[in-house]
């Protein structure tokens, strides 16, 4: 994929209007003068890269939702089968998953704050804030970690029953999400670092960013499922 | 060390297997000896292996549908021959172990490895031209995809020679999937080809999407798009939002064979039909993921050869938008007997039957371009018109079966199997040959030999209803599908019949690999020169056949649908007088080493070699971090080269219409 | 005929090309405002789920917290990820838009289904004692 111009800055993705679009609208303008455009140096190659790669991305996205419905659908339709064994009742813990629940919240919002940085081309602030959501995502993961050993520790594996293949699988699959969104935030870093803000990286950046807040969207949905829904 | 991999893997004392083995063995051995006498490794690796050229990796996809059509059909001669010669009391020559793993490989390399990448072959010669781009939004993505595919069908292949395939069927049902009626290695190598080439697949549908909304040419509005190009959006549309379900199904299948979770299980909570229920969410859009580009293909070859605009071009948008949605709420069809209740089974019947109306709709529209049209009857043609009698019989059939009560009699039975190769067979695959066949010269530059494509043609017609209507009437008197033998001899004519029609299908085969050998013989006498060999009338025909690697040297302004067609009336000289630099992504081997990281990984997943599965893992993820991270990966053609190929090509000026 | 191709040497990176940069720099990127809104907001929408169900509050029923919780995810929608009605966001939505029916149907379509087959397979059994 080739570097484009860039657009800066972060928040989300935004993506300039098809060019298309605005190449019948520049024909539009152009028609009184000259009916006679079959070619335009100007209006052709305007794909700009960089919001290509932002709509691809959120494509991706998208089918990652998708994925994640089907796990939500899998989880509703099993978490009744039990098979004797423990229920969600008797194994969640509320207090702890709202703990972890802020924490990945408070993530997103850092990196909103990173994303900004990044927008005023501060290396500084964009490292620290990309930091603290780092730190803040490992604390939501070790916490995960630590229910999923003591939940194996009591019998509750996932080999136990129906309901706890889905959950653990469920949870798991957003937890290894967090993972893969922990590594690239470190591989991130240490690009802003050597390299600064090139438009690759800013570009890199700004997917990150909306894959992070993605994430805390979908554990929206799987702390409302599985925990709210499980004891109430 | 090699996890459960022994030398007893090998099915020494199968011969059949054996025989199939080493057919294999030696022909993979013939294709690689060719390159290395004729030196031509080093061309291979850098011309078609690294290429990120959607060109290249559509032929490449292509060629692999081709290759695995003939491991397919040969599977489907196996089973007619088997079923031609098991009755009453005789065992035919195929063990029943064995003929459950045909069947299953069959309908898995059919639709994974042959369908499927025919499909996506034709979209990625063709998109980009169709919509005046230089190539797709990532085309380094593209040239990954096509590898895992290859690693997915590689995959499969190998099941046959080392260990076993899935003896399922193509979906592999639990209970029967899971690891106690499945001990063996079958399901794991069904499980991991589908899932690596799953990857390829979505990332496909990423691809196209961000190419059609983001790259066409300057004035092709959504509504001057070819109809074709409409039809490639809505099936990587549907790619994207239905292949995850597969994966999902595929995975939790996974877990509880590896981790002995239970989902599936008949023990512990584990609801098989809940992957009946996932799987088919995938299924179903799958099914149109593979019909729509067809569409879209006879779309483009009635028009050109009716010699007319397309009939209710805006119809044919709202149709093939309207059948993309309803693909979703229609797949519990596919398992009305399994007990839901009559309501449930009502609203899917319901919708099964109303999705049948736009499909009813692009049959008028392509009836109604014909109309008064000045139609030649080229083998394109010719493909388009039996797709057109043949689609409708099978559409007619799929709706029957649509009603539940009638469902319940003929779930599950042959004539399941005659709808489903009638729409396949008429739909995707003569869709597929009618695309081969218009497209070839573009992409390769000579035309296909018309005289043998048209017999090919026949033979495939006369074939598919002699060996498939016989199995409309045994459905009817009660046959089941996967039968490796049956009691009732009054069945057995009706299967002869069917084998006969088999061999029919064998010789248009036959004629069609003649065809390519001919056509590449004679390829000088059927160059095409002008580019535009059938009076075409979109985009892809105003470049050089075969296009440069940059498609255009100047991407023209569009101000109708039809707009090569539109280009021609108003007399547009396509000859440059000013160029430009242009800027290209470089070839990268990234693609190819991650597959084969990859499906090295997923060898060792089947056979729990670990250390191998996890090494393979990490060293694609190596290889993606090294690609992402370098900054060379892209070039520009410089504008005096382009003034040099586009002179050397020798534009001719466009014929006036 | 036109008259002897002129070729137009070498350019600079296509980027310094364009003098209408500008215009595919436009881009949402959002402001410090909005990020501070939206997490008041999410924090509060998620407390007070959690102290429904804690506290075994009556109103604590599935149908509120599912309001809760689409409620947050439409906070992070336009607050985080500044999903907006905008020309340069059309595509986004449209996609967030079917993604989000597509969901519906699987979500809604299996439970209905499977729970109809419950009901008509294993009417004595219902699912929750099964082994």
């Amino acid at each position: 994929m080739s570097n484009g111009p860039m657009t800066a800055h972060g928040g989300a993705l935004a993506f300039e209007p098809g060019y298309a679009d605005n190449a019948a609208a520049a024909l539009r303008d152009l028609r009184p003068a000259s009916d006679a455009v079959d070619f335009d140096f100007e209006l052709e190659h305007h794909h700009d890269a960089a919001s290509t790669a932002q709509l691809g991305f959120w494509i991706y996205l998208m089918s990652d939702c998708l994925l994640f419905a089907g796990l939500f659908a899998t989880y509703s339709v099993l978490h009744v089968r039990t098979a004797g064994g423990p229920t969600p009742q008797g194994l969640f813990d509320l207090p702890y998953v709202l703990t972890e629940t802020v924490f990945l919240l408070v993530s997103s919002f850092t990196c909103g704050l990173a994303t900004l940085a990044m927008g005023r081309r501060s290396r500084g602030a964009t490292l620290t804030w990309l930091a603290v959501t780092f730190g803040l995502g490992l604390a939501f993961l070790g916490m995960e970690v630590h229910e999923f050993a003591h939940l194996v520790a009591e019998h509750a594996g996932p080999d136990r029953s129906a309901f706890l293949s889905s959950f653990f699988t469920l949870v798991a699959t957003h937890g290894l999400h967090v993972t893969c969104g922990l590594i690239w935030m470190a591989m991130m870093m240490v690009l802003v670092v050597k390299k600064g803000f090139t438009p690759a990286t800013v570009s890199r950046l700004s997917c990150l960013s909306l894959f992070w807040h993605f994430l805390d969207i979908i554990w929206v949905g799987v702390f409302t499922l599985v925990y709210l829904f499980g004891v109430s | 060390m090699l996890g459960k991999l022994t030398l007893a893997a090998i099915p020494y004392q199968n011969p059949i297997v054996m025989g199939a083995v080493a057919f294999m063995v030696i022909v993979a051995m013939a294709v690689l000896g060719t390159v290395t006498v004729l030196g031509k490794w080093q061309y291979l690796w850098a011309e078609w292996l690294t290429s990120v050229d959607h060109k290249k990796i559509g032929a490449m996809y292509i060629i692999l549908a081709g290759v695995m059509l003939l491991r397919g059909f040969a599977d489907a001669i196996m089973m007619r021959a088997q079923q031609a010669l098991a009755y009453g009391g005789h065992a035919g020559y195929l063990p029943p172990e064995h003929f459950d793993q045909v069947f299953s490989a069959h309908g898995v390399i059919m639709i994974f490895f042959m369908a499927m990448p025919f499909m996506i072959g034709l979209m990625n010669c063709v998109l980009p031209l169709q919509i005046g781009a230089r190539d797709v939004a990532f085309p380094f993505l593209n040239s990954l995809s096509l590898w895992l595919t290859v690693a997915g069908a590689l995959l499969v292949n190998i099941s046959l020679a080392i260990g076993n395939f899935a003896r399922t069927g193509w979906l592999a049902y639990p209970p029967l999937s899971e690891l106690h009626f499945s001990p063996g290695v079958g399901v794991d190598y069904y499980i991991w080809a589908l899932q690596i080439s799953g990857i390829g697949t979505t990332l496909t549908g990423v691809n196209f999407i961000a190419t059609i909304l983001k790259m066409r040419a300057p004035g092709m509005t959504l509504m001057r798009m070819p109809v074709f190009t409409w039809t490639a959006l809505c099936t990587n549309i549907l790619i994207v939002a239905a292949f995850p379900i597969l994966t999902v199904s595929l995975a939790l299948l996974t877990l509880d064979r590896y981790l002995g979770m239970h989902f599936f299980t008949n023990s512990l909570g584990g609801d098989p039909m809940m992957y009946i229920n996932l799987i088919w969410i995938w299924g179903h859009p799958e099914v149109y993921i593979l019909i729509l580009p067809a569409f879209g293909v006879f779309s483009e070859i009635i028009a050109t050869f009716s010699g007319k605009r397309l009939f209710g071009y805006t119809s044919m948008v709202f149709a093939t938008m309207a059948i993309a949605l309803l693909s979703f709420v229609v797949w519990l069809h596919h398992f009305f007997t399994m007990g839901s209740g009559a309501d449930v089974n009502a609203f899917f019947g319901i919708m099964t039957m109303v999705i049948a109306v736009p499909t009813g709709v692009k049959i008028f529209n392509w009836l109604f371009t014909m109309y008064r049209g000045r139609v030649r009857f080229e083998s394109p043609m010719l493909w388009s018109i039996g797709f057109m009698i043949t689609f409708a019989i099978g559409g007619m059939s799929g709706v029957l079966m649509a009603v539940p009560p009638a469902d319940f009699v003929l779930h599950n039975s042959l004539f399941l199997v005659a709808h489903f190769h009638n729409v396949i067979i008429g739909g995707v695959v003569f869709g597929a040959m009618a695309g081969l066949t218009y497209w070839f010269p573009k992409v390769f530059g000579f035309r296909l030999n018309e005289r043998l494509g048209q017999a090919a043609f026949w033979c495939w017609l006369i074939g598919f209803y002699v060996a498939f209507m016989p199995l409309y009437a045994l459905g009817l008197m009660g046959a089941t599908r996967r039968m490796d033998h049956y009691e009732n001899p009054a069945w057995h004519p009706l299967f002869v019949t069917a084998a006969v029609g088999a061999g029919i299908i064998f010789c248009g085969i036959v004629l069609q690999l003649t065809q390519i050998v001919v056509s590449i013989a004679q390829r000088e006498r059927t160059r095409d020169l002008t580019g535009d060999p059938w009076q075409g009338r979109t985009l892809e025909w105003a470049t050089a056949s075969p296009p440069p690697a940059y498609n255009f040297a100047r991407i023209p302004v569009v101000r109708d649908r039809d707009a090569f067609w539109d280009m021609k009336q108003r007399g547009v000289d396509m000859r440059a007088s000013v160029y430009r630099p242009i800027h290209m992504p470089r070839n990268t081997g990234t693609g190819f080493v991650m597959a084969v990281c990859l499906g090295l990984a997923a060898f060792a997943m089947v056979w729990h070699i670990w250390w191998l599965a996890i090494g393979g893992f990490a060293a694609a993820m190596v290889a993606l971090i090294r690609h992402a991270l370098d900054d060379d990966r892209d070039y520009y053609v410089e504008a005096e080269e382009v003034r040099r190929t586009e002179t050397l090509r020798g534009r001719t000026q466009l014929r006036s219409v | 005929m036109s008259a002897a191709n002129e070729i137009i040497t070498a350019q600079a990176p296509h980027g310094a090309v364009h003098g209408h940069a500008p215009r595919a720099a436009h881009r949402s990127h959002g402001s410090l405002n909005s990020y501070i809104i939206g997490c008041a907001l999410a924090i509060a929408l998620t407390i007070v789920p959690f102290g429904l169900v804690m506290s075994h509050a009556s109103i604590g029923t599935p149908l509120i917290i599912a309001v809760f919780a689409l409620a947050q995810i439409s906070v992070h929608v336009v607050y985080f990820l500044h999903l907006d009605r905008s020309q340069e966001q059309r595509w986004n939505l449209t996609a967030l838009l079917f993604t989000t029916i597509v969901l519906g149907i699987i979500l809604g379509g299996s439970i209905w289904i499977m729970h109809n087959l419950y009901i008509n397979m294993m009417p004595g059994m219902m699912p929750g004692s099964v082994g």
